[in-house]
């Protein structure tokens, strides 16, 4: 290399090096993986070329549980992030935060941007209000649950393919059709708390926790004891039992069952989506959760699920005013529209659904607005949403007692009792820490 | 010992001078923290600290008067035990084999000591990825053999997985001390013994056995303590302390409760217990265990 070109480089350093200094950096911890980290870097990347002021640094902080517990020993050190990813059952927690937090009203009107939270679909910005009214996060990637189906193996049942099962009773046929096909995992769930016992509720229109599932106040108690919660944990209880559900573990692990090909059904996020277009080597559909056609009021709505993103405080108003442009730039309807269909996020603001409606979309990819759908309806208040203090334990308890029934340990009864008995006392336990 | 030599300092302060770099090595990496879970097991704070209440022993209170915890320790202890017992074991049978071998000695000492370079989590991974239910090799044999192998349901076969990766992990590390164990039986005494007309199982017995229990017992100190504080790893990432809360050992929860749950008082009152625990089981191993062991 001759002295020139080194010369030349070390000038071209310099520039970056004072260019990447006169921008206000934002850091942004979240928690997406694969095709939806890809996401978030594209919103980033594209965010960052829109404009020469602030430059968003998104950075993968593991799980969302992870990046949460990451985010709190940063704060506690002094350097958390500006924007971190939380999801939705961290939101009682960051909402009782409230000396750790900012909320998102608040930095967008002190940057003077016009904020409607009129603009977002009911149920999403309902969730992340708090009870005055002010909106505490910016709702990123919400989902919901829905129901995938692998039209291949139904063909090979000789099931319909052009229709899914829409209630229980046809769910439990169409796994038993299955099963005599020789498939060995007609029916899986992922995400066994929210999909069969949150999203239930809501679906049904009946309660999952008292005060309105918890938005209402801290006083919530929990109500899955229901006769038709215990139903529905005993049909699944028995399906386990021949080998038409099958158990796939917790969280989001039962999906990679579900891409490879080796359960035929499953319930879990509408956010799971991108996963499936991208790797599933078969035919597929999305349809809304199943139901029981008897109960009254059903279905109703389901409940959203996904993150959020939450501001932390303690920053210079710089920054802030850099995430407020930042929010700015990704609520814009093209934007959001854009996500949803890579995604299968919800488009959280009404005129991105409209954008992505006209855009003929749900129309080339049938059941893709299958997640929008369930989630526009007008609400009730046993299914505007669930906001629970202490929720990642409850959803642990959930997932124990519920692996009890599956294994036969338990009955649904006693597992349905014990999930109240355990839950509520994390409530009561939140409450009392909370009352300040 | 009239005959060793001593040697006297006559300075005061050079053996502080001399032992103050390990001293504070202990105190910042030992007493402090400890100290720290001292003092947060008294309170009760909210997720991001911005507020610190003092709670006394409340958040011991919540911990005896919960079920679920006193479970837990029972699981712990069957846990412990079997990692300890069966580590120890194994890895004596195989030290005593490797000592027995003339050929590839360094190769088969290598291979043997190999997994205890793998990390808790990846053990845990290796293990879950050949018993998967769906995937797993072994599991896949099982179904041969008339076993339905299914971790994700079965408490006995999960904690059954879990027990084999921590024991796998840690076979290596008693290996190496068993075989150094070994070595340093005069072979002499052997030589006797074989002349005398005692077999290799006799031998082992009378001689080997009874000469490597200070050996022993160390390992089982260190074996109690990795299955109490080094398995989570293995555990998050193989079961997650399920089906249920059948494979939930005590650090299992202190890691869930403090850095899952985000309660840090109910989480540093367990590390506390946690730490009082192998306190009396040290103490104990020492005045008990020790008196059967010849040095």
């Amino acid at each position: 290399m001759t002295t020139k070109t080194l010369a030349v480089a070390a000038a071209l350093a310099a520039t970056l090096a004072t260019g990447a200094h006169a921008q206000t950096e934002i850091q942004w911890w979240h928690s997406m993986t694969a095709v939806n980290g890809e996401w978030v870097n594209d919103l980033a990347r594209q965010f960052n070329d829109s404009q020469k002021e602030y430059k968003v640094v998104p950075t993968f902080k593991g799980s969302y549980d992870e990046s949460m517990t990451a985010a709190v020993a940063a704060f506690r050190a002094g350097n958390a992030p500006d924007i971190l990813q939380v999801f939705e059952v961290g939101t009682a927690t960051m909402m009782a935060s409230k000396n750790a937090i900012v909320p998102v009203t608040k930095i967008m009107t002190d940057a003077g941007y016009k904020f409607d939270p009129n603009a977002y679909v009911s149920a999403v910005a309902g969730y992340y209000t708090a009870p005055n009214g002010q909106m505490l996060s910016f709702p990123l990637n919400s989902s919901t649950t829905i129901f995938y189906f692998n039209k291949d193996a139904f063909k090979a049942a000789g099931l319909p393919t052009d229709k899914a099962p829409s209630t229980w009773p046809e769910v439990v046929a169409a796994a038993a059709k299955l099963k005599a096909s020789g498939h060995r995992c007609p029916f899986t769930t992922a995400w066994q708390g929210w999909t069969q016992l949150e999203s239930f509720s809501s679906w049904h229109n009946v309660e999952y926790a008292t005060r309105s599932n918890g938005l209402q106040g801290l006083d919530a108690r929990l109500k899955v004891d229901s006769p038709l919660h215990l139903r529905h944990i005993e049909n699944l209880a028995n399906m386990a039992k021949q080998g038409l559900f099958v158990y796939k573990g917790r969280g989001n692990v039962p999906e990679a069952s579900f891409v490879s090909g080796e359960c035929a059904m499953i319930n879990t996020s509408s956010g799971f989506y991108g996963n499936v277009a991208k790797n599933a080597k078969f035919a597929y559909g999305l349809a809304p959760l199943p139901y029981y056609p008897d109960v009254a009021g059903a279905p109703q709505n389901t409940v959203i699920g996904g993150a959020s993103l939450w501001v932390m405080a303690n920053k210079k108003p710089a920054q802030y005013k850099g995430i407020a442009t930042f929010f700015d730039f990704i609520s814009k309807p093209e934007v959001q529209s854009a996500s949803h269909k890579r995604t299968g996020y919800l488009p959280v603001t009404t005129a991105a659904y409209k954008l992505t409606e006209e855009s003929g979309f749900y129309k080339q990819n049938p059941g893709t607005d299958v997640a929008v759908t369930q989630m526009i309806r007008k609400v009730t208040d046993k299914s505007r949403g669930i906001r629970l203090g202490n929720y990642v334990q409850i959803r642990t308890i959930e997932d124990e007692e519920l692996e009890q029934v599956w294994g036969g340990k338990k009955t649904a009864k006693e597992a349905l009792d014990s999930i109240v008995k355990r839950g509520n006392e994390q409530l009561e336990r939140f409450q009392k820490a909370n009352k300040g | 010992m009239a005959s060793e030599k001593r040697v006297q300092f006559k300075s005061s302060w050079l053996p502080w001078a001399l032992i103050a770099p390990q001293m504070a090595v202990i105190l910042v990496f030992f007493f402090w923290p400890a100290g720290q879970a001292l003092l947060q097991s008294l309170q009760q704070q909210d997720a991001f600290g911005t507020s610190t209440e003092w709670v006394g022993l409340e958040n011991f209170q919540r911990l005896f008067t919960d079920p679920g915890y006193l479970d837990t320790f029972k699981t712990t202890a069957m846990f412990s035990i079997l990692v300890a017992a069966l580590g120890i074991t194994l890895s004596l049978l195989l030290a005593v084999f490797a000592d027995r071998v003339v050929k590839g000695v360094t190769a088969y000492r290598t291979l043997l000591i190999l997994p205890y370079a793998v990390a808790p989590a990846v053990a845990g991974v290796l293990w879950v990825f050949m018993f998967s239910p769906a995937l797993g090799v072994v599991a896949y044999w099982l179904g041969k053999l008339g076993v339905d192998w299914n971790h994700l349901l079965n408490g006995g076969q999960a904690m059954t997985l879990v027990v084999l990766a921590a024991v796998w992990k840690q076979i290596s590390y008693n290996f190496l001390f068993f075989v150094a164990g070994l070595q340093s039986i005069p072979k002499s005494l052997i030589e006797a013994a074989s002349i005398d007309g005692a077999g290799p199982w006799r031998r082992f017995w009378s001689i080997q056995l009874p000469l490597l229990s200070p050996t022993t017992f160390f390992l089982l100190v260190m074996n109690v303590v990795y299955a109490f504080f080094d398995t989570f790893g293995i555990i998050d990432a193989a079961t997650q302390g399920g089906p249920g809360k059948d494979t939930s050992i005590l650090v299992y929860r202190v890691y869930y409760d403090g850095f899952k749950a985000m309660d840090l008082g109910g989480s540093a009152a367990q590390s506390v217990v946690l730490m009082f625990i192998v306190v009396v089981l040290t103490v104990f191993q020492f005045r008990y265990v020790e008196k059967k062991v010849n040095y």
